[in-house]
């Protein structure tokens, strides 16, 4: 009984209406926009026709994923190992913080940077004329870098925290040099919580929409914005619908994948963000 | 390695800083801060289309993050005694509930919904007695219900975490001292639950107040703050969205500081 009404929002707004795309999906579009039954597969056959859209996504996500990744490993190893006790509450703190923050806002924060009165104005004022940055695929990146980064340090931080300093020792005591204590124990401990993050930030990222679109200035398009477009603008429901489920299937995959990597190097599933 | 996590934390930070300088900006540009002033609060909070966006994102982050809060609490609670199996169903549904990206979610709940007012508005016409049926459509309802759905998964982790940790011995030494099932919940489970409650609570109401992905398909012809502003910046960057970037901000920032804070209380000291 306690589980009734979470039963029922979980049935209405999850299950059904993925049964519902599901449905739509293999579905054909009505002469005015919308949706007519039907059971074709011609829907999955046309995906072709958005190539652009899934090789920015499939592109910009792994290597934003990655960069987010290179940057947020050393920060949260420095939070978990190194950081000193009285600041390490405030410094986690000042993560999630952004974490929490509207991503909207810290995505229209870039534009002003990146805006042709931010750093190009600096950069003028220095003697380079005319330098673009907004509305580039590296503008885009770098706003991923920074829309994601929280989310990649969290799982990280907590897969380092709870990591038996006696192993670091011990293997500093056997003669191993301190690159590889970091290779063999270090790294392969934490790798749940690079895995967990790595698998959320794209995951997140493969349906990403602002930040293309408010960095992207409409010349680098994702998933997300061959969506929007689909479905509120041009109302081809049953093909928007068959991206969808490609989408999540893609999703599936990857979380599989980064499941299956985390158990077999290090044995151990994944991380809890709360 | 501190200088590079000093950098990093630079990176986090200064772009939001520059957002709130140059709120406070006297003159209309960007690239230079002539003098300090408030005006571009004021010309913000005197935007009628503004403060109705704000008011109906106010209404609806508390109304989802409500609910979100008495239903995740209950299912927690009701998943702490059912079978391993209803369990692993429900934990999965959870996930995905949280993991989906909201540009799916906010796909699917339109195309379900509007496939259900296609039926049920008919229906209504058919069976009400005179010409002025009640007619669904998206909008409040279908933002809050689609946003409830992220949040409840959320507010049921965080509270079934707390749940987890609690000491057993008391809720048997409070049964074994005659107290009724109800007293015992209500004086030894619901207080040490009730910071991860309030936090839960505080974060469904940050995201719901914050999302704008979801409630862009969903709204219908109502229009939330980030839907607002997202049309404004499109039209350009100007001080008053600096303005109103900066409320919500530190609306936020306070929130999530408070949110933490609950869940730090009276933590199980294992």
């Amino acid at each position: 009984m306690l589980l009734g009404p979470a039963t029922a929002w979980l049935v209405v707004f999850l299950v059904l209406p993925f049964i519902a795309i599901a449905v739509f999906s293999v579905g054909e579009r009505a002469p005015e926009g919308g949706y007519q039954a039907a059971f074709t597969f011609a829907q999955y056959a046309n995906l072709p026709a958005r190539a652009t859209a899934f090789w920015n996504t499939m592109v910009l996500a792994p290597i934003g994923a990655l960069a987010c990744l290179l940057v947020a490993y050393p920060v949260a190893y420095y939070l978990a190992l190194r950081a000193p006790q009285r600041w390490r509450l405030i410094l986690l703190a000042l993560v999630v913080i952004p974490f929490w923050t509207s991503l909207l806002m810290r995505t229209y924060a870039w534009m002003y940077v990146l805006g042709g009165r931010g750093i190009p104005a600096l950069l003028a004022y220095i003697g380079f004329e005319d330098v673009r940055l907004i509305n580039t695929p590296g503008a885009v990146l770098l706003g991923i870098v920074y829309g994601y980064l929280p989310l990649m340090i969290l799982p990280i931080y907590v897969s380092l925290e709870r990591l038996d300093r006696r192993l670091l020792e011990a293997s500093a005591d056997l003669g191993a040099t301190p690159l590889s204590t970091f290779l063999s124990v270090t790294l392969k401990l934490s790798l749940p919580g690079v895995m967990t993050g790595f698998s959320l930030v794209m995951i997140l990222l493969l349906g990403e929409y602002l930040i293309p679109t408010l960095l992207g200035g409409g010349k680098v398009f994702f998933i997300g914005n061959a969506l929007v477009d689909l479905f509120l603008q041009s109302r081809n429901w049953p093909f928007g619908s068959a991206i969808a489920i490609t989408l999540v299937l893609v999703s599936v995959v990857v979380l599989i994948a980064a499941n299956r990597i985390s158990t077999r190097v290090s044995g151990a599933r994944r991380v809890d963000l709360i | 390695m501190r200088t590079f996590v000093i950098a990093v934390f630079a990176f986090l930070y200064l772009p939001i800083a520059l957002v709130v300088l140059f709120s406070f900006n006297a003159g209309r540009h960007a690239s230079e801060f002539t003098g300090f002033s408030v005006q571009w609060y004021g010309t913000a909070l005197a935007n009628p289309f503004l403060v109705e966006a704000l008011k109906n994102s106010l209404f609806i982050a508390t109304t989802s993050a409500l609910l979100a809060a008495l239903c995740g609490t209950a299912a927690a609670l009701g998943l702490a005694r059912v079978g391993i199996r209803t369990r692993a169903v429900f934990d999965a549904l959870l996930g995905a509930a949280i993991v989906v990206p909201g540009v799916v979610i906010g796909i699917s709940t339109l195309v379900a919904l509007v496939q259900l007012f296609t039926v049920v508005n008919p229906f209504l016409a058919s069976i009400w007695p005179d010409d002025q049926p009640p007619r669904l459509a998206l909008g409040y309802g279908s933002i809050i219900a689609a946003h409830g759905l992220f949040s409840m998964a959320l507010v049921t982790m965080i509270v079934g975490t707390r749940l987890g940790s609690l000491d057993r011995n008391l809720v048997e030494a409070s049964s074994d001292l005659y107290a009724t099932p109800l007293t015992t919940f209500r004086s030894i489970v619901l207080p040490q639950i009730m910071p991860a409650i309030v936090a839960g609570f505080l974060l469904a109401f940050t995201f719901s107040f914050d999302d704008f992905i979801i409630a862009f398909f969903v709204a219908g012809a109502q229009t939330t703050l980030p839907i607002y502003v997202f049309a404004s910046i499109r039209r350009g960057v100007t001080p008053e969205i600096n303005a109103i970037a900066t409320i919500v901000l530190v609306a936020s920032v306070l929130l999530v500081v408070l949110a933490q804070w609950q869940l730090r209380q009276r933590k199980p000291s294992n």
